[in-house]
């Protein structure tokens, strides 16, 4: 990923910063200019909101092949979580093995590392999910 | 009145056992990790450096108080391992945690006392009136070389100090701070260098133990106090040994001790060490509670700290994860799996 693109998405990938349409109250992430329901109704009216990062795991997938900086972490695994507040995300899920996934299961967002550009690159960083440490 | 207005740990999942290191270099009566007194250590997931225990951490701390990312005016991180020799991790923790931009933040560098000397900072910006809150952390993700003593202790942590004063509501009131610094070269890491360089001899007496008790006995002189007043103590710990025989040494008991000692189970955190020891105490201390602090780090220094917990910790969140939840939610892994973690593959430096 190029620097400035990386740069521009940091809030998103950050603190999940989305939107809601102050119109019919609906949740989105990423960030949306207009809402998806209400179209134009929405000008003007969607305000950035930044979501909890709690969520139920939806779907899941082990990925084998990985893109050259993650070699050292494959096989890993990818998910869809539907966040409290209503959108879903896709994202790495960290800190559990396949035999411990369960669809259904209280997720939270973690702060990790996704990637890097090179040994020497500017290093990427942003939301992956985990289990909830128990009590 | 300065303290802790808030607070928060980070330890990662995994742990690699002592006894497993010790199979993988055949010392099969796993003598060195006995001699440290460390059962296991935690260590960071393939995707965690100090820049993320740093946020968990501070995402904790913030979660607990009432005074939100505005209140910030400054962010310091102390550790050995930061991710960048350029480019500080203070700025992308600010950002993560929605603290940025109106605010200082800076790194802080002293072996395993930088995050101490990060609150020492803290203290001083908020007691002036320069900024309304500060947040200090320590965070390492230390390696050691693959065979080297330092491979059984080295491992990884953080934790998240919020400091203000009585315009906040303190929970734990900093009655003192006192330091000890000297030119020692126990142990170093050149510019470039992956693992660091120790004089194995020398860490012991003149580095550790010298600061640890100097700098202990001039807290205790300043703040006119012997060691049975305090209801916890808490002491670097490099590993399980080094703080049990200091805390003796100056005449604490085991059980003033046992609750932030938790390099047997976790390892040593190095900036995170002392830190989520006073953590771990602070979740389970009472208003009136007096807690004895003192860090180390090499090359050489001690940072120490007097506190009394205010009756404010009555109505503090004491959200979970606790210290405790962190340090039993583990998973196991082997020195197979560690070491693909930690990029010890392909290296070919290895010293037996
Ligand atoms: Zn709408």
């Amino acid at each position: 990923m190029q620097v400035p693109r990386y740069w521009r998405e940091q809030s998103e990938r950050y603190k999940l910063v989305g939107s809601k349409c102050n119109n019919c109250g609906l949740r989105v992430f990423p960030r949306r200019s207009l809402c998806p329901d209400c179209r134009h109704e929405s000008q003007g009216q969607m305000e950035e909101v930044r979501f909890e990062g709690t969520g139920e795991l939806v779907t899941w997938t082990r990925v084998h092949e990985a893109l050259s900086d993650r070699e050292l972490e494959t096989p890993y695994l990818m998910g869809i979580v539907e966040l409290d507040e209503g959108p879903r995300v896709t994202a790495q899920i960290v800190d559990l093995d396949p035999e411990e996934v369960e669809i259904g299961m209280e997720l939270e967002s973690r702060f990790r590392k996704l990637g890097e550009a090179s040994e020497s690159g500017v290093v990427h960083y942003g939301y992956k999910f985990g289990p909830v440490v128990s009590d | 009145m300065v303290g802790i207005v808030s607070y928060g740990a980070w330890i990662p999942r995994y742990r690699i056992t002592t006894e497993e290191i010790s199979r993988v270099w055949g010392k099969e009566d796993n003598s060195v990790a006995k001699g440290l007194n460390v059962q296991e250590k935690s260590v960071p997931g393939p995707d965690e450096d100090t820049t993320t225990l740093s946020v968990e951490a501070a995402r904790q701390a913030l979660r607990r108080s009432d005074r939100g990312p505005d209140a910030l005016g400054a962010i310091y991180i102390g550790s050995e391992s930061h991710v960048y020799a350029v480019k500080p991790t203070a700025t992308i923790v600010a950002e993560a945690i929605g603290a940025s931009p109106r605010m200082t933040a800076a790194d802080f560098e002293f072996a395993c006392k930088a995050g101490t000397a990060a609150i020492q900072s803290s203290l001083g910006m908020v007691s002036s009136g320069m900024v309304d809150t500060a947040l200090a952390i320590g965070a390492d993700t230390s390696q050691g070389a693959p065979g080297d003593a330092l491979e059984y202790a080295a491992s990884a942590g953080a934790a998240a100090f919020q400091i203000g004063t009585d315009d906040d509501d303190i929970i734990a009131e900093i009655d003192h701070t006192v330091s000890y610094t000297t030119d020692t070269p126990d142990f170093w890491r050149r510019e470039g260098e992956k693992y660091p360089s120790h004089a194995a001899r020398f860490t012991g007496e003149p580095a550790y133990y010298r600061h640890t008790l100097n700098c202990s006995n001039q807290l205790l002189e300043e703040a006119g106090t012997e060691p049975e007043d305090y209801d916890y103590a808490v002491f670097h710990q490099p590993n399980g040994k080094f703080p049990v025989r200091a805390a003796k040494q100056l005449g604490f008991s085991d059980k003033q001790t046992e609750t932030g000692l938790l390099a047997p189970v976790i390892g040593n955190t190095y900036s995170g060490a002392v830190l989520i020891g006073l953590s771990a105490i602070l979740d389970v201390a009472r208003p009136g509670s007096r807690i004895f602090v003192c860090g180390y780090g090499s090359g050489a220094g001690s940072d120490a700290f007097d506190l009394t917990v205010t009756e404010e910790m009555a109505d503090y969140r004491r959200s979970s994860p606790t210290v405790r939840d962190l340090v039993d939610d583990r998973k196991e892994i082997d020195y197979a799996t560690y070491a693909k973690f930690r990029g010890k593959i392909d290296e070919g430096e290895v010293t037996a």
